[in-house]
């Protein structure tokens, strides 16, 4: 296939499709992931393809749906289960903490558990309580876990083929604000390993490190600035756990200046964590302290006030301005 | 919400329900038993067995040694060389008439307490102890012997078991699988979610619960309302209660549950009614919650007496066979005991062996970070 324009849910449903017609042993589970082809229609079209023993309706169950991949997977199966949404996934927390995680290392590396647990996660659509959540530094703490999300419809569908492939549980955070947004996608070409970052725009004056929804805000960031005669890199994390920390030392030795933007809280975030790391590997190359852009430590607001709780385009610009004015 | 709870409480504080409740084995049915606690063969229409002699001495030999096993973990425990242990002290029955049941190519999910499901399944009892020991989290390779590691968060595993039948289903294959668990794991959602996944597809498997009447300090009223069994109606499948001190009776039972499963019929729930007659773990004192007495009825009832009993009465088993197996379990108890207290520490770089299946850059960044500060302590001449 040559390059393809296509939105991101299509390139992960299109992954998808690739995936189940590659390995036998590969499963879709969730809550209406058959006929419905998922609420966000994901899987659509898949159950009819693949048919209602691998495209699986699941009871309305989340830690019955991981719990019971992980049977699977035990069985030699390669389950990618649908959590309806972010703020759905606490159910299953429990089988994915405790089981998930940890059973390889329980098994002395003898047990396997190739488990892709998809989360649309993050905020921006105008949704109820539950549904605008950025849990994943709840599960990038966890040993055990590789923690990634994809930000354009290309990472969408590569990533997807990479974590199904891959022998550990990958949390896969699909930034559904980003679902309709359309990308060049090249079916034939892997843009790079799951877990590396990737410079989505170069430049010289500080480094804007995000993932998911985030990185398009930052694109944006690093245009305006532009205007401004300032020059942004920005960095796209792709994977929360591991992180490419070589990747952000990369950047920032060569800018001298970091923000860190997610969606998530910034207490105890993935920002701060990159602040630590890179602050005790560049010490001598900071202009500035790492500065971080993210969500408060409240709960996620009611639909009409995301926007204030959301980072935003003035918000990077905002710390972008304060770290340039050290 | 307060009215309604106000107005669900009222009539049971004066209703004859909360006495009934309260002394669960009044009112409940019989269970099935094939063996009384006498030692006399009795039948029961449903469930009907008939083991050769060679059969029954071997059933009584597994108790026997699986007993004598517990013990020594247990005085093991007491010694220093074990962190904790869980016994299976009067489950005996429970464990390996189940277990006996299970085809080489059915697969267990057992909890943490299940040792003597491992013997049937030629796990060496001495692979069972590193993690008590604390040398391991699962010191054996699952897929050997078709019985998963040990899950200490009770339920979970009923989840992994329902899981592994729908992949069973999936293959084709006509093999069973059995989750083993507890009548206080009965309480967590994990399994009432079993329930329902494994009633939906149709899952060859096979949930066994011992209610062993105490989970920790918390007896059966604590847990349930009915009698546990009497569940799997409500889920669309079949529940029996079983005198899980019979070993006959818990092998019958859970052979026509497997069959059931292998036949494609789905999962069957099995409640085996025994007693916890030891400790919940080593760590803990029973004589602060349960009294003497109690513990005295059951004692009555063991497992291994009453199929001593009917061995003697049958002629099936005499003075030699009897004086042997002593032998045989006074040799497995020492070579146990050589066997743990020779068991090495892990070495310490072993904690980022097997984090990831694919690896991780970050663990080999502190395992280098570790290893050189380990390192430094060699260079300072220490």
């Amino acid at each position: 296939m040559a390059m393809e324009k296509m939105s991101l849910a299509k390139a992960l449903n299109e992954s998808l499709r690739k995936a189940l017609e590659t390995d036998p042993k590969v499963l879709i589970m969730g809550e209406d992931v058959g006929k419905l082809g998922g609420v966000f229609r994901i899987t659509d079209g898949l159950q009819k393809d693949f048919g209602e023993d691998r495209v699986i309706d699941t009871p309305l169950a989340e830690s019955g749906i991981v719990g019971t991949a992980i049977g699977l997977a035990l069985r030699g199966y390669r389950p990618v289960v649908e959590i309806q949404f972010d703020g759905f996934v606490f159910p299953a927390y429990d089988q994915i903490v405790t089981q998930l995680a940890k059973m390889h290392a329980r098994s002395l590396g003898k047990i396997k558990l190739p488990v892709v647990v998809r989360i649309p996660y993050g905020g921006g659509i105008g949704a109820v309580e539950h549904h605008s959540e950025s849990p994943e530094a709840l599960f990038a703490h966890v040993a055990g876990l590789k923690v990634v999300s994809p930000s354009n419809a290309s990472d969408a569908y590569w990533m997807m083929q990479q974590a199904v492939q891959s022998d550990d549980p990958i949390i896969f955070f699909e930034p559904k604000r980003r679902y309709w947004d359309k990308g060049e996608l090249d079916t034939e070409s892997i843009p790079g390993p799951l877990h590396k970052a990737a410079v989505a725009r170069e430049g010289s004056d500080l480094t804007l490190a995000a993932y998911g929804p985030m990185v398009k805000v930052c694109l944006e960031a690093a245009a305006a600035a532009q205007e401004e005669g300032k020059s942004l890199e920005v960095l796209d994390l792709r994977s929360m756990s591991p992180i490419d920390f070589d990747a952000v030392q990369t950047s920032v030795e060569k800018t001298g200046r970091l923000v860190v933007v997610h969606e998530a809280p910034v207490f105890y975030g993935s920002g701060a964590e990159i602040a630590a790391r890179i602050t005790e590997r560049c010490f001598y190359h900071l202009e500035a302290p790492v500065l971080r852009v993210g969500g408060y430590h409240v709960p996620y607001p009611p639909a009409r006030l995301e926007d204030e709780y959301l980072p935003g385009l003035d918000r990077v610009l905002d710390a972008v301005d304060r770290s340039l004015a050290y | 919400m307060t009215v309604e709870s106000t107005a669900a409480r009222k009539p049971r504080r004066s209703s004859k329900r909360t006495s009934a409740a309260k002394t669960p084995q009044s009112s409940e049915p019989q269970l099935v038993q094939l063996l009384t606690p006498e030692g006399e063969r009795v039948e029961h229409p449903d469930y009907a067995i008939d083991l050769s002699g060679d059969e029954l001495r071997g059933l009584y030999r597994d108790m026997v040694l699986t007993r004598r096993f517990d013990a020594e973990a247990t005085a093991l425990q007491r010694q220093g060389e074990l962190g904790l242990w869980a016994s299976l002290l009067g489950q005996e029955a429970a464990q390996i008439g189940s277990g006996r049941a299970l085809r080489d190519d059915d697969y267990v999910f057992p909890t943490y307490r299940e040792h003597g499901v491992a013997w049937c399944r030629g796990v060496d009892p001495t692979n069972l102890l590193g993690m008590f020991r604390g040398v391991n989290h699962g010191g054996w390779d699952p897929t050997t012997n078709n019985f998963h590691l040990y899950t200490i968060v009770i339920g979970s595993q009923t989840l992994h078991a329902t899981g592994y039948a729908m992949g069973v289903a999936k293959d084709g294959a006509d093999s069973a699988v059995i989750a083993y668990f507890g009548d206080g794991a009965s309480s967590q959602g994990d399994v009432a979610e079993a329930f329902t996944f494994s009633a939906v597809y149709n899952a060859p498997v096979v949930f066994f619960c011992q209610n062993n009447q105490w989970a920790i300090s918390e007896p059966t009223e604590k847990q349930m309302r009915v009698p546990l069994y009497q569940r799997a109606q409500g889920f669309g499948f079949p529940g029996v209660r079983v005198d899980g001190n019979d070993v006959l009776a818990c092998l019958a039972v859970t052979r026509s549950a497997l069959e059931r499963a292998r036949r494609g019929e789905g999962p069957t729930l099995v409640e085996a009614f025994t007693y916890r007659m030891g400790a919940h773990t080593t760590s803990d004192d029973p004589t602060k919650y349960r009294a003497d007495e109690e513990r005295a009825a059951w004692e009555a009832k063991d497992p291994i007496l009453r199929l001593r009993a009917y061995l003697e009465k049958q002629g099936l088993a005499d003075a030699a066979f009897f004086t042997a197996l002593e032998e045989e379990s006074e040799t497995l108890g020492k070579r146990v005991r050589e066997v743990v207290r020779a068991m090495p520490d892990p070495d310490r770089l072993a904690i980022f062996d097997h984090a990831y299946a694919d690896g991780s850059p970050l663990v080999d960044e502190e395992r280098a970070q570790f290893a050189a500060y380990q390192a430094s302590f060699a260079e300072e001449g220490n």
